[in-house]
């Protein structure tokens, strides 16, 4: 299978901030990378810089064979890039954003049109086409920046945080269409700070911290990796909760997750034998127990383990705009 | 400068332009400044400022100051209206800075920068719709001007080159206010950072007033003051007075702003990403 995304030690500083310290990456044709991080973890600075906006401090990356920093305008050819915030042209209409790029793209008047109007039909967005986009809501918007980044066609498609910020309906709508497109053959990188949409649309997964890929796989091999199961613990009494956390953490050797807001406490359990186990050292400690279950592990528990670390914690720093002003 | 071929699919990964001409740039150009220009009417404070503003401007210092200043507002509207075309070029240059901000806050330079067209097609599209932007501000003032007494006393042919020459100036400003723009961090720095320095300079100038009526220590400033030499060249060939001093004046002004301003902004905007 050929290869339409490749990255090979990509490196990139920002005065002393190593935003990216040596990431491979490789995406087959046709298929999707989820690019799974938290905030600050290099994710859009490796999108900028596969998208050719952003010149590497090291190593190389090509676009379907053609070198991002040598043959940029080869590789603009083939990509469309849709990022954090809503790129779209507020005081234009939807059709006229999307013909204008059209045009841009060499399309003449009448088919920019068209092209505009199979867009806006497909991203059920046909009857506000000709509405200005300042009167669009958030999940509009996203679609006509997704339907802008697709006006050319390209085999490539890089999506950075498409769904941040969109109410679970407007999620839901917009995972649909990116389903569609990889189902036409689109090759996709996607980011994303949410394990559930890395989960539901991508077939492999880098996870991504500090600027270097920490583990990559496919969403099984990843659960796999933190290794058999998940113990859910909910006592009875909040001030428990604690002393409850603190037993399984001692009993497993892992690191609990705990919501305080249910008094819900997960922790890996590589081995269902340790469940009477934890269920006597409760019992043993006097905590009542309301809910107790196994279950497989979610991709923010991996992340958890992997890290030692939540996903979503404190955002390190703002990555475009500490980009932008460092440049 | 062919790719592997092993790692090319068939078909659908095959860039076809291999460079661009200076044909299609142009139509780059010509398509970012015609979006641009439609931008106006989703933002009528841009009417305002580009239109109603200065004509508010005329009025006010014809009839307001007219009378202390040159004795009646039927003569200072003869002097002040080229002075207030120079005043309100400036003051719309600023535009430039602004739109470019907002098109980088936004991301829509990062979406053009992504797209197979002309590196070029940004900038050269904003100084293109803001040629427009001025041609047209500068012909509201004329005709506002004319309606209420100003009168040409030069050829046609003196008076068009006179616009022309002003259009020109404020294109080289544009510039400044290009890098203003890209060099800040959101649209409202912009606006201030781009306004800021353009009251001293149009104030200091004889835009408005005579030099000679001036503090000793003002006047050399005045006199070196772009805004002046603009002003005087402008009046120069609109009514009267010396032509040849202003004018030359001011297209070494424009060529020094231009060679200096116009690859600063150039290498600003190639080190955004």
């Amino acid at each position: 299978m050929s290869v339409a995304i490749q990255a090979e030690s990509l490196a990139k500083s920002f005065g002393t901030t190593r935003a990216l310290d040596g990431v491979d990456l490789e995406v087959a044709a046709g298929t999707v990378l989820g690019l799974l991080g938290p905030n600050g973890a290099g994710k859009t600075t490796a999108v900028r810089i596969l998208a050719t906006l952003l010149a590497p401090t090291a190593g190389r990356a090509q676009i379907g064979g053609y070198d991002v920093v040598r043959q940029p305008h080869q590789v603009r050819q083939l990509i469309g890039l849709t990022g954090q915030y809503a790129a779209v042209d507020e005081s234009l209409s939807g059709t006229e954003n999307l013909s204008m790029l059209g045009r841009l793209l060499g399309l003449g008047k009448a088919q920019a049109s068209q092209r505009a109007a199979e867009l806006l039909e497909h991203f059920d967005l046909a009857e506000a086409g000709g509405r200005m986009v300042k009167t669009y809501s958030g999940g509009m918007r996203r679609r006509l920046d997704l339907a802008a980044s697709l006006v050319g066609q390209p085999p490539v498609l890089f999506l950075d945080e498409p769904t941040t910020g969109l109410d679970p309906r407007s999620r839901n709508g917009l995972w649909a269409v990116i389903r569609e497109l990889v189902a036409e053959g689109t090759t996709l990188l996607l980011t994303t700070q949410y394990m559930e949409e890395a989960d539901h649309l991508a077939g492999h997964i880098a996870v991504i911290d500090h600027g270097q890929v920490i583990a990559t796989g496919t969403p099984d091999e990843l659960k796999a990796k933190i290794g058999g199961q998940v113990l859910e613990v909910r006592p009875a009494n909040p001030s428990a909760v604690d002393r409850a956390a603190g037993l399984l953490v001692e009993l497993t050797g892992n690191q609990a997750t705990i919501d305080r807001d249910i008094r819900l406490i997960s922790v890996p359990m590589p081995d269902p034998a340790w469940l009477p186990v934890a269920v006597r050292r409760l019992d043993e400690a006097g905590i009542i127990v309301v809910d107790l279950a196994l279950r497989r592990p979610s991709l923010d528990e991996v992340f958890l383990t992997l890290t030692g670390r939540p996903a979503e914690a404190e955002p390190l720093q703002d990555g475009a705009g500490h980009e932008r002003s460092a440049a | 400068m062919s790719a592997d071929a092993s790692t090319l699919p068939d078909g659908p990964m095959n860039p076809r332009l291999r460079r661009i001409s200076p044909g299609l740039a142009l139509r780059h150009a010509l398509l970012v400044a015609r979006r641009n220009l439609l931008q106006v009417r989703g933002n009528p404070q841009l009417v305002i400022f580009v239109l109603i503003q200065p004509i508010l401007f005329v009025l006010l210092f014809v009839y307001v100051f007219g009378g202390a200043i040159s004795g009646s507002s039927r003569q200072y509207v003869q002097y002040v209206i080229p002075g207030i075309i120079v005043q309100t070029v400036v003051f719309v240059t600023s535009v430039t800075g602004i739109g470019l901000n907002e098109d980088l806050a936004k991301g829509i330079i990062d979406r053009f920068r992504s797209l197979p067209i002309a590196r070029s097609a940004v900038l050269a599209g904003r100084i293109l719709s803001d040629t427009v932007r001025l041609t047209a501000t500068v012909v509201a003032i004329l005709t506002v001007g004319m309606l209420l007494g100003f009168r040409i006393t030069t050829s046609p042919v003196a008076a068009l080159a006179g616009l022309v020459l002003i259009i020109a100036f404020g294109i080289a400003l544009s510039w400044v206010a290009a890098l203003i723009g890209l060099s800040v961090r959101n649209p409202e720095t912009a606006q201030s950072a781009g306004f800021i320095w353009m009251f001293p300079l149009t104030f200091a100038s004889s835009a408005f007033v005579v030099a000679s009526t001036m503090p000793g220590w003002l006047q050399p400033f005045v006199r070196i003051n772009p805004i002046s030499v603009a002003a005087d060249a402008l009046r120069g060939l609109l009514l009267a007075g010396p032509v040849l001093g202003p004018v030359l004046k001011t297209v070494a002004w424009i060529v020094a702003l231009t060679v200096v301003f116009a690859p600063l902004a150039i290498r600003q905007f190639r080190r955004l990403a």
